[in-house]
């Protein structure tokens, strides 16, 4: 990691009630990488990435961006440090079309009377367009409405609107997990041309298939700690599982 | 041009410039009166009220909410600038006055609804319905004022160039927030705001105004509606505008609006109250009697609806 990190995690802590969701959890993301996150149901993954996205407040631990401490206390704050979620759902509206989903919040628009802004429709489709084929996506008619596409069309324009906003850090999670086999390698691809937009990426996945295709490192949680980090060119699916399920380095793993 | 035509197929306006069309060439055929200037004029003028409450209507169903209170404050703005007028105060302050009551009462509906009180809309403005028609009692003890400024009665008994005054401010009104939805930025963040408020949000678009001004539009809509009732009637009775609320959710339902947001037209309003209208008139001019005429429209109603409902799956 000779880029030095883009994100760095110290010592995150979260516990909901009795339960400890994450216990003193370090994490580092490098520029330009894919970390693929695991574990098991309740290994604290999804925790984990809430925190880092805004959406929940650790009980202790400490957020670095290049080096420089912040304060991430809502997806406002989150999204102005280049840190974007993409939630399938959550990230895009229905009922507008794929035009309006990627610019939504960034109009462009042309100012009439010194007050209204219209919107400038056609400079937006063309800009899209662009954008989309940049990474690589086909895409029909971008003016569709985001309700009329399929699940791995949703996930792909959520993640090149999070491209586009010029985003440094992209969390999926499970972004292939209700897709089939063509829609998801689709997925895949994108996850990994973002590299060469200087885009970093957490994805959060169960199919060690993908995450072996997509990422560069991989890091293991269970019962929220971290048990296991490794670079995906040095390690395989069975010691991957065996992080997972606790199998080896049993007593480290479980408090 | 076979842009257009394609886009408007796929809207769900469509369906309502079909059903006004049949239903229009079949009145036509039954009734001679039907297709002359005069009539469809008197329709336009006799919707015109409804039409216009049903402008604020649409935006509030946009953002996924709805405003009971319409009739009562369109009742309360006109009593209020009636009572001014006849106090004394000149004409143009009471209308303005009156209007600006109207926009408060909205302004009150959105602080229930988008503070963190957080009361349904449904709610919210059932409450107010209330209080607005209350209120309207209060100020006239009851009975109507009459006997408004014969200059006042001009408004909205006077033509333009041959069309009457309140199809010229209905037009005009509906022009600017159709423009205003379909082409600029802020009317786009009514859908944003109404097809996901959470995703609207994290984009940057503040959601609790959008819905604010929603509400502030249905209150001015509703007591602009007001003002060319009284100046219609020359005269304001606590009554008025009841039963209004219905009529402009109707229109704005068959004009292919969403009750659960993100989905509506201002094109599509207006096309459903002409239907509504046309449909009483039709059945006025074929001596339909007025409690079948309620029958009938309630069934075009949920007929349009379920085909609507229907096309979407399909």
């Amino acid at each position: 990691m000779s880029n030095g990190h883009l994100m760095r995690l110290e010592g995150i802590s979260k516990s909901f009630g009795g339960v400890k969701a994450l216990q003193d959890v370090d994490l580092e993301v490098a520029h330009n990488e894919v970390l693929a996150l695991v574990g098991d149901n309740g290994a604290g993954k999804s925790t984990l990435v809430k925190v880092i996205s805004g959406a929940i407040l650790p009980d202790k631990g400490r957020i670095f961006i290049e080096d420089k401490e912040v304060s991430v206390r809502n997806p406002r704050d989150a999204a102005l440090l280049g840190i974007q979620m993409c939630y399938q759902d959550l990230a895009l509206i229905d009922c507008l079309d794929v035009t309006t989903n990627i610019f939504l919040g960034r109009e462009i628009c042309k100012r009439v009377l010194g007050a209204i802004d219209f919107l400038s429709f056609k400079k937006m489709r063309m800009e899209s367009i662009r954008h989309l084929k940049d990474l690589g996506i086909e895409l029909q008619n971008v003016r569709e409405k985001v309700k009329n596409l399929s699940g791995g069309q949703r996930q792909v324009i959520a993640v090149s609107r999070a491209a586009y906003w010029g985003m440094r850090l992209v969390i999926l999670d499970e972004p292939t997990a209700a897709l089939g086999v063509r829609e998801a390698s689709r997925v895949n691809d994108l996850i990994k041309s973002l590299k060469q937009k200087n885009i970093s990426v957490i994805v959060i996945s169960h199919n060690l298939q993908h995450v072996f295709y997509v990422a560069d490192r991989v890091v293991v949680l269970r019962h929220g700690k971290k048990v296991g980090e490794k670079i995906i060119k040095e390690t395989d699916g069975d010691e991957v599982v065996k992080l997972i399920t606790g199998a080896e380095f049993s007593g480290q793993g479980i408090a | 041009m076979k842009d257009v035509l394609l886009k408007l197929k796929d809207s769900r306006v469509f369906l309502a410039v079909i059903g006004l069309l049949l239903l229009s060439s079949l009145l036509s055929v039954l009734s001679p009166h039907f297709l002359t200037v005069s009539n469809i004029l008197n329709v336009l003028r006799q919707i015109s009220m409804i039409a216009v409450v049903a402008i604020g209507m649409t935006y509030v169903i946009i953002t996924g909410g709805i405003d009971l209170s319409v009739g009562s404050v369109l009742a309360l703005s006109a009593v209020c600038g009636a009572f001014l007028m006849n106090h004394g105060v000149s004409m143009y302050l009471a209308v303005l006055a009156g209007i600006m009551i109207g926009g408060v009462c909205g302004f009150l509906n959105a602080m229930l609804v988008v503070t963190r009180i957080n009361m349904p809309p449904f709610v919210a403005t059932l409450a107010m319905m209330s209080v607005g028609r209350g209120l309207s009692m209060v100020i006239t003890e009851g009975r109507p004022i009459y006997g408004l400024p014969a200059q006042f009665g001009f408004i909205a008994g006077g033509y333009f160039s041959g069309i009457p005054v309140p199809v010229l401010i209905m037009i005009l009104l509906y022009l600017i927030g159709h423009i205003h939805l379909s082409y600029v930025k802020t009317g786009m963040y009514f859908y944003a705001t109404g097809g996901n408020e959470e995703a609207a949000r994290v984009a940057g678009v503040d959601a609790k105004r959008v819905k604010l001004s929603a509400y502030v539009i249905s209150g001015f809509t509703a007591a602009l509606a007001g003002m060319i009732l009284a100046s219609r009637l020359v005269s304001i009775e606590p009554l008025a505008g009841l039963g209004y609320e219905l009529d402009a959710i109707a229109a704005a339902v068959i004009g292919g609006a969403n009750l659960y947001g993100g989905e509506g037209s201002l094109l599509g309003t207006l096309i459903g109250a002409i239907i509504t209208g046309v449909l009483r008139n039709g059945l006025n001019l074929l001596d339909v009697s007025p409690y079948w005429q309620q029958v009938v429209v309630g069934l075009v109603i949920a007929s349009v609806v379920s085909i609507n409902a229907l096309r979407k799956k399909s």
